[in-house]
């Protein structure tokens, strides 16, 4: 993919071609093309002079970096106790209802990914979400319902 | 809010009119006067674990090095605790100080605060704080540069050595200490990592003084100290709190009437049952036992309504996927604690299976590589011990 190519060589030249600079490449990739491919991780390896495994082995690691494709908006719903004691599952179904997918699934038209994230840091407004870096906390079907069709307006 | 707990808002309280000026003192002061107050005040790092940090300052301060580095700790990811996130939107400066203190004590010229990928969307305000940080280091003299640092969702990598590794763009996986990184840290050079609270402690204990910060708090457990109040109670949120305050009186401060338990510490922390409330302490003391629970600031509440065995299944579940993997008793001991309670509530296995799962988590105490294997048996000792009937029936 001659895009990913370019996309690398660019990474590297605004992070520069340390290993320290490895992190935000993936987390630039991921960002752009929603998930680090088997071609960006080669062409990563390449341009650092550190071997593919290096790279997968760090892109495996993080939950935040992803090696298959998701979603242009992936939806993380908190599932640590506090948000799963307040009605966690509720917001599932009304996801899994209105996306027609279930956890850890892709829409066949690439927009949306649903999946789980372990604590999130908003306990005392759980149930709490992230759309791509937003957050979404207090979280009823209602809300959900709304949510979600204003996502499903955006490009 | 009752008189016996005292409200303090010292971490979160006003911001001084003169932009730091706290800073500015210290920058006058030796920096042996700096790390004898901060010993003098007693102050315990505020992540969980507790170790003086006055003595890491001093640690780092002692190895002759050109290179070394002052790290804020914002990864966090103990489920219950968000204080943090508080302390970096509502205060930022109290917490760039703190960090310039250190950087100035020890000689750094880099900083970094790893932030946790959650939080992204603070990176935008940090970083104007960061830049006005940097005009008043440059006013003051102090030669020292502060970035962020994003994860990616790895609660292991708050631990400070595979937070190291995170940043050196290895694995986030724990090393092994010794060396520590006052010694051998991020790059091999003499590094601080602290708590982002413990920052702003620090910062606190240079504005008022070790005397005036010992008292707050009681016994071993000094200063304030902000706790994330989540679960089933009606004022779920963050408090500034004195150190040191009885679980009792927490529990009639936070609860709903019907506590049936506190999570003290998250996931990694104790599991207390209300007949043990009364003779329960939060905070440090000189010799560890079971009533003086240190934390790091995570209080999750359960009522009588909740199942025990699904709250440990699910802090099980937690660590499994949270292990890194890198040593063998984290890795599978977590997987086959997990197996064994869904054994034993299934008929699988006898109740006395639970013993054996015991024995586990104490090997688990003893070889883990890290504090996340090592924490396990906390919260599960706790719970199997105390509500035993709840995991078989």
């Amino acid at each position: 993919m001659p895009h990913t190519k370019e996309l690398v060589e660019k990474l590297v030249d605004t992070y520069g071609r340390s290993r320290e600079s490895m992190l935000p490449i993936l987390q630039d990739i991921q960002r752009t093309e929603h998930y680090v491919s088997d071609d960006a991780m080669v062409e990563i390896a390449k341009q650092l002079d550190i071997s593919t495994a290096d790279v997968y082995g760090k892109a495996t690691f993080y939950s935040f970096i992803d090696t298959v494709p998701r979603g242009k908006y992936v939806i993380r719903v908190c599932k640590t106790i506090v948000c799963e004691m307040h009605n966690k599952s509720g917001i599932i179904e009304t996801l899994e209802n209105l996306l027609k997918i279930k956890i850890g699934e892709t829409t066949l038209n690439r927009k949306f990914s649903l999946l789980y994230t372990n604590c999130l840091g908003w306990c005392h407004m759980g149930p709490a979400m992230l759309i791509n870096d937003e957050v979404f906390t207090d979280l009823t079907p209602e809300r959900v319902r709304e949510i979600i069709a204003i996502y499903k307006n955006k490009n | 809010m009752s008189d016996r707990l005292k409200r303090v808002d010292v971490i979160l309280g006003n911001y001084h009119p003169e932009k730091y000026k706290i800073l500015a003192g210290a920058m006058e002061r030796p920096n042996k006067d700096i790390i004898q107050d901060l010993i003098d005040s007693g102050l315990k790092g505020r992540g969980g674990a507790g170790f003086l940090t006055g003595l890491k300052w001093k640690f780092a301060a002692q190895v002759p090095s050109e290179e070394k580095y002052v790290i804020c700790n914002a990864d966090e990811g103990e489920p219950g605790t968000f204080k943090d996130r508080e302390i970096l939107t509502k205060v930022p400066r109290k917490v760039l100080s703190g960090m310039g203190i250190c950087a100035k004590v020890i000689g750094a010229k880099k900083g970094y605060i790893y932030l946790r990928g959650e939080y992204k969307f603070l990176v935008a305000q940090l970083n104007d704080q960061i830049d006005e940080f940097h005009t008043y280091c440059d006013k003051l003299g102090l030669d020292f540069r502060v970035e962020i640092f994003l994860g990616s969702g790895a609660y292991v990598c708050g631990e400070e050595t595979a937070l190291l590794n995170s940043i050196e763009g290895k694995r986030g996986e724990p090393r092994n200490k010794p060396p520590f990184p006052t010694n051998e840290g991020l790059f091999g050079k003499p590094t601080v990592v602290n708590n982002v609270e413990t920052l702003v402690s620090a910062m606190m204990v240079c504005k008022i003084g070790p005397d005036q910060f010992k008292k707050l708090g009681i016994q071993d457990s000094h200063g304030s100290k902000l706790f994330s109040v989540s679960g089933d109670t009606p004022r779920a949120g963050i408090y500034d709190l004195e150190f040191g305050l009885s679980l009792e009186e927490f529990v009639k401060e936070f609860g709903d009437g019907d506590t049936k338990a506190v999570q003290v510490g998250g996931a990694s922390g104790f599991c207390v049952p209300r007949k043990k409330f009364s003779q329960t302490t939060i905070g440090y003391k000189a010799g560890l036992d079971g009533d003086n629970l240190p934390t790091g600031g995570s209080m999750m509440l359960f009522n009588s309504s909740r199942s025990m065995y699904h709250v440990l299944e699910n802090y099980l579940e937690f660590f499994e996927e949270e292990s890194c993997g890198q040593c063998t008793p984290c890795r599978i001991g977590c997987q086959q604690l997990k197996k064994g309670i869904d054994a034993v509530k299934r008929g699988i296995r006898p109740p006395e299976y639970l013993d054996q799962l015991l024995k586990l988590t104490e090997t688990m105490k003893i070889t883990a590589k890290c504090g996340l294997g090592q924490s396990v048996a906390n919260s599960f000792s706790s719970i199997v011990e105390n509500f035993r009937e709840e995991m078989i029936y």
